[in-house]
Parts: C-alpha cells; sequence; structure tokens
C-alpha cells in the first residue's frame, strides 16, 4: 500500500543545531500514527516540516503520491492537512466561533455576502456548535463565548473539534492530551477514533504511552533528528518504547 | 459505556448547582463586568452620557442646546476621523504616529496639484487620497514585511513625511478664497446644513458613517474578525490561517487612505491649505482611543468606543470653556481620563470565568 503522507531525507537546520537529520517518514491511508521520542528529538520539526509551519532545506513531501512543497500552513491546509498545534492556535478575545472558521469565514449567500461581504453568523453559530455537540463539549453554553473564558480543556477540545471539522486528508494533533484532565482526553480518544472510523489518517505526537499504545496502529521513534523504528504496539510493550526512544536499548532490526 | 455515561450526567449536574450559586452570590459585578467584556464600548458611552448630563446641569441651555452639542461634533470631526484610522492599527497592536503627518500631507497634495499644475480639483482630491493611502501602505509593508516595530517605523515616517511636507509645499499657504474661487470642492467637506438649530457639516457626516461602515465592517466581515485576531496573538492568527502580512498591510493602507480623507476635512474645517495645520493630531488621536476603551495591547475594543473617546474629549473641551475654566484643566482632566480608562481596561482584562 502506497503511504498517502510521506516524507523522503528531509533535513532542517536551525543555525548549527540539526532538528531534522534526512529523516523519512510514512503515512498509511486510515491508520493511527503515533510519533514518540524524547525531548529534542526533533518531533515537532518533523511535523512542521510536513504541515507546511516550516519549510525544509532539503528532502521531499509527498502527498497522495504528489509532491508538495508547502510554504505556509494555509496551503498545507489548502490540500487537506489540518493540524492542532500545542499551543492550539486560537485568538483569546474571539468567540468560539470565530475562531472555528477563523480563515475560512461562510459568508451570508446573495447580495449581503457578495457586495457587503457579511458573514453569515447564525450558520457558523450552528456549525460550531453541531460539531461541539459531536465532541461531547456541550458544557460549553455560550457559542459566542470568548476563547479566554474557556477552561484549557475546553480550549483543547474546540482545537480539536475545528480540525477535525475541516480536516480532508490528514489530521496531525500535536499533543492533544497534554492539558487535559481525564474525562477529557477520553473525549479526545474517542474522537482520534471517531475521526478514523471516517476513514482520515492521524499523526499523533504524545508523551502520554497509555494513550499512544491505546489508539495507535503503528508507532514512529524519533530519536535524533531521525526515524530510529517504526513498531507495532501489539509487539512491544510500553517499556520497550521508552528504551528505544531514550536510547536505552537498540532498535529492532525490520521497521 | 453506561458507567461513563452516568459519570458525565453526574458532572453536568454539580456544574448547574455550582453556577446558579455564583450567581445569585454577585449578579451586580458580575454581570457588569461581563457586560464591558463583551461590549467594550460601554464605559466611554457611560462617561459621555454622563460627562453631558452634568455641563447640561451645571451650564443649562448654553451648552444643553442642539447647536452646542453639535458644535462639539464639528470640533471633533477632524480628530474623529484620523482616530478611526488610528483605532484600525491600534487593534493590530500596532500604533501610528505619521497619522497627522499624512493628513496634513494629503491636504497638501490636494491644494497644491489643484494650484500648481492647475490639475481639476476632483481629480488633485483623488491624488491626494492616493498619496495617504500610499504612505500607509509603506508603513504596514515596513512593520509586516521588514518585521519593524510599528512605533519606529512610523516615528520615522511622521518626520519623514512632515519634512517632504514643508519641503514640497514651500511652506506656502494657499488662501481661503483663492480655494472658494477657484477650486471649491476642497472646501466642500465644511458645507454646512441646518437642522433645527443643529448644524452639521459634510465632514461631520463622513465621521458618522465612517464609524458606522468600520463598525460593520471590523463586526461582520472576515477582514473585521482578522484584523482582531491578528491583534490578539499575530503566531495563532497565521497557525490558524490567517495572512497576517497581507492583513497588517490592509489595515495600515486603510488608515492612510481614512486619514487622507481627514486630510480632506481639514480643509474644509479652516477653509486653507496649510502646511502646519493639524500637529497634535497624533497624541489627539490617540488620546480619543484610549479613552474610548481599545487596548493597546491589540485585539480588543470598538470602534463606537473611539467615536465616544473623541467625543468626551470635544464635550470636556467646550463644556470647560463654557464654564470659562482655564483651559489647563481640561488637559488635566484628559489625562487622568486616560489613565483611567487604562486601568479599567487591565480590569476588564480580568476574566472571571
Amino acid at each position: 500500500m502506497e503511504p498517502i503522507l510521506k516524507g523522503r531525507g528531509l533535513v532542517k537546520r536551525y543555525g548549527r543545531v540539526t532538528a531534522l537529520d534526512r529523516c523519512d517518514f510514512d503515512l498509511m491511508p486510515g491508520e493511527i500514527l503515533a510519533v514518540i521520542g524524547d525531548n529534542g528529538a526533533g518531533k515537532s520539526s518533523l511535523i512542521k516540516a510536513v504541515s507546511g509551519a516550516v519549510i525544509p532545506d532539503e528532502g521531499t513531501v509527498t502527498l497522495e503520491g504528489k509532491d508538495v512543497r508547502f510554504t505556509t500552513p494555509i496551503e498545507a491546509r489548502a490540500a487537506g492537512i489540518e493540524t492542532v498545534y500545542q499551543t492550539l492556535a486560537m485568538s483569546p478575545a474571539l468567540s468560539i466561533a470565530d475562531n472555528m472558521f477563523m480563515g475560512r469565514e461562510i459568508r451570508k449567500p446573495g447580495w449581503r455576502g457578495k457586495w457587503l461581504r457579511q458573514l453569515d453568523r447564525p450558520m457558523m453559530e450552528k456549525l460550531a456548535r453541531d460539531k461541539l455537540t459531536e465532541l461531547g463539549l456541550m458544557t460549553i453554553q455560550n457559542i459566542n463565548q470568548a476563547v479566554e473564558t474557556l477552561s484549557g480543556g475546553q480550549r483543547q477540545g474546540v482545537a480539536v473539534a475545528r480540525a477535525a471539522a475541516f480536516g480532508s486528508k490528514v489530521i496531525i494533533l500535536d499533543e492533544p492530551t497534554a492539558a487535559l484532565g481525564v474525562k477529557e482526553s477520553r473525549k479526545v480518544l474517542e474522537l482520534i477514533q471517531d475521526v478514523k472510523s471516517r476513514g482520515i489518517p492521524i499523526i499523533l505526537i504524545s508523551h502520554n504511552m497509555p494513550h499512544v499504545f491505546e489508539v495507535a496502529d503503528r508507532i514512529h521513534v524519533h530519536r535524533l533528528g531521525k526515524r530510529l523504528c517504526v513498531i507495532d504496539p501489539k509487539d512491544y510493550t510500553m517499556s520497550d518504547a521508552v528504551a528505544f526512544m531514550t536510547g536505552a536499548k537498540d532498535a529492532p532490526e525490520a521497521a | 459505556m453506561p458507567s461513563s455515561d452516568n459519570y458525565e450526567s453526574v458532572v453536568g449536574k454539580a456544574n448547574a448547582e455550582i453556577a446558579s450559586f455564583g450567581g445569585r452570590e454577585k449578579t451586580l459585578i458580575d454581570r457588569f463586568h461581563h457586560a464591558l467584556h463583551t461590549t467594550p464600548a460601554l464605559v466611554p458611552l457611560i462617561v459621555l452620557v454622563s460627562a453631558i448630563i452634568v455641563f447640561g446641569l451645571a451650564l443649562g441651555s448654553r451648552f444643553f442646546s442642539p447647536f452646542a452639542l453639535t458644535l462639539i461634533l464639528q470640533q471633533v470631526q477632524i480628530v474623529g476621523i484620523v482616530a478611526a484610522a488610528q483605532s484600525l492599527v491600534i487593534l493590530t497592536k500596532g500604533i501610528d504616529l505619521s497619522v497627522g503627518a499624512i493628513a496634513v500631507i494629503s491636504s497638501v497634495v490636494m491644494g497644491q496639484f489643484a494650484f500648481r499644475y492647475g490639475l481639476p480639483p476632483g481629480l488633485a482630491v483623488i491624488c491626494g487620497l492616493v498619496v495617504g493611502t500610499a504612505i500607509g501602505a509603506v508603513n504596514g509593508w515596513l512593520v509586516a514585511q521588514m518585521k519593524l516595530p510599528p512605533f519606529i517605523v512610523t516615528l520615522g515616517m511622521w518626520q519623514i513625511v512632515l519634512a517632504a511636507n514643508f519641503l514640497y509645499s514651500k511652506n506656502e499657504t494657499i488662501r481661503s478664497q483663492e480655494i472658494a474661487e477657484q477650486a471649491p470642492l476642497l472646501q466642500i467637506m465644511g458645507a454646512k446644513f441646518e437642522v433645527g438649530g443643529a448644524v452639521f457639516t459634510l465632514g461631520v457626516v463622513f465621521l458618522v458613517l465612517l464609524v458606522a461602515v468600520l463598525a460593520f465592517v471590523l463586526k461582520h466581515t472576515a477582514w473585521g474578525r482578522h484584523v482582531y485576531a491578528v491583534g490578539d496573538d499575530p503566531e495563532a492568527a497565521e497557525l490558524a490561517g490567517v495572512n497576517v502580512k497581507q492583513t497588517l498591510i490592509s489595515v495600515y493602507a486603510l488608515a492612510g487612505l481614512i486619514c487622507a480623507f481627514a486630510g480632506w476635512a481639514l480643509i474644509g474645517r479652516i477653509g486653507s491649505v496649510s502646511p502646519t495645520s493639524g500637529q497634535l493630531l497624533n497624541i489627539e488621536s490617540i488620546t480619543a482611543v484610549v479613552i474610548g476603551g481599545i487596548s493597546l495591547f491589540g485585539g480588543r475594543g470598538s470602534i463606537l468606543g473611539t467615536f465616544f473617546g473623541a467625543l468626551i474629549v470635544g464635550v470636556f473641551t467646550l463644556g470647560l470653556r463654557l464654564a470659562g475654566a482655564d483651559a489647563q484643566w481640561t488637559f488635566l482632566l484628559i489625562g487622568v481620563l486616560i489613565i483611567a480608562a487604562v486601568a479599567v481596561d487591565q480590569w476588564i482584562r480580568k476574566v472571571a470565568a
């Protein structure tokens, strides 16, 4: 099977620091691929390189067999790659609905949309509410409340809902459960399964081994700027995975 | 999953109880705080209305008449228009110190193009508007593309534009009578009409329309939302899919265009084209914006607040003058208002969940 998203020989240097060292990367259609690695291993650089947030110095990225070269996250989004960043990328003073539709607002039909470029607020609010209900975030009472009035978990939920609503080919989640409580983490994991069942592959970056082992189909172990190995969570234990990513144990031969 | 369903429903009940309990405890302050948070123009509106009431009671019909109240509008029209431009820039966490200089050079271009080169007045006005927009766009390009701090860019641009203004105009004033005879279009923003004792000028009408249009655009268009998002957190906006650079450049260019309109209104107000006019517009526009409750930290506030802020300054100025107070009292009170407005801004920012 051909990978839907493929990286080959990716190199990214920041001054004298090499964040990505001829790194390869494969995401198969319909799978959940977890990316794990120690701090500073280059996980974020890898994800940014395939999602357009940084431009790799060398190497190629291939989406559905076609070479792509994203220079901004907007281009990656237009190609169907949706990312939830660790920082969530939301504007605190704006409402939930405003944030969910930031950069792809819906205009009113007819002359008010065409000539006055007026936004279709009722429509955007309705869609936003539907998405949040799907995610079980109905503790949010008012879709027009500012994002800064939400708890950390609720904000994360809104960001994930945004990605799930718009991602068509690949969804990338950077530490989606890091800021969440038990119940909200469960919701996000359920949502990840839900998105997968719709046939959209997911890249999950996480430090939380139980979460990774619960949902991932394959685990990409990142170490020193490149792919150390790809393991099947059914064949290895969590302590094996931690041993590989920290270098305590040599990687298995066959990826 | 029956157990987790039960668990959630229990949490739901508990939340509701806590919410209603808290609501009963401190309804008034909470609601007020919430209202201020969602409607930032409320504070300047309250101050404006109370100022009008206080001066109305103290001065009676001398102040509280259609003539006096519309006189305030005429006196704040230029500052109001420039402050509207300033609001846009400050909403993006920037500041534009060159607004006054852009307004003046635009008016000079309108006058000189009509008189020195003999262009038709309509064309001269368009040239002035283009020059204002172009200067604004250069500001925007330097801020967005070259990543220079807005304060520095516009501080430099202020000096450059002001000097260019004096060099180009050779420090000459075009007299009011000449304009009235040969190019009355330049003074049209000063054209007066009366509605039952209230006197309006086209410049005042323009100011009100401008505020209405900008309020709509900022609230109900994607571009307006992007302006707030860029001011709030530019990196988040970029990652969320906003073209930050384009938004910034368009904001500064639009600010330049609005300032050029202010320059046109300036000719209407003073009658002549003078390169030395409008020197205080920078500070006065920032004052109006701050009193109007727009946060200098970006992303918060509304254009209506700026309008009220400009009117507050106008009400204080006229009210105290009619009361026969020393003009310094006006400045003193406005200084107090500025500091109070920023204190209120900080209070509003403290979010009560």
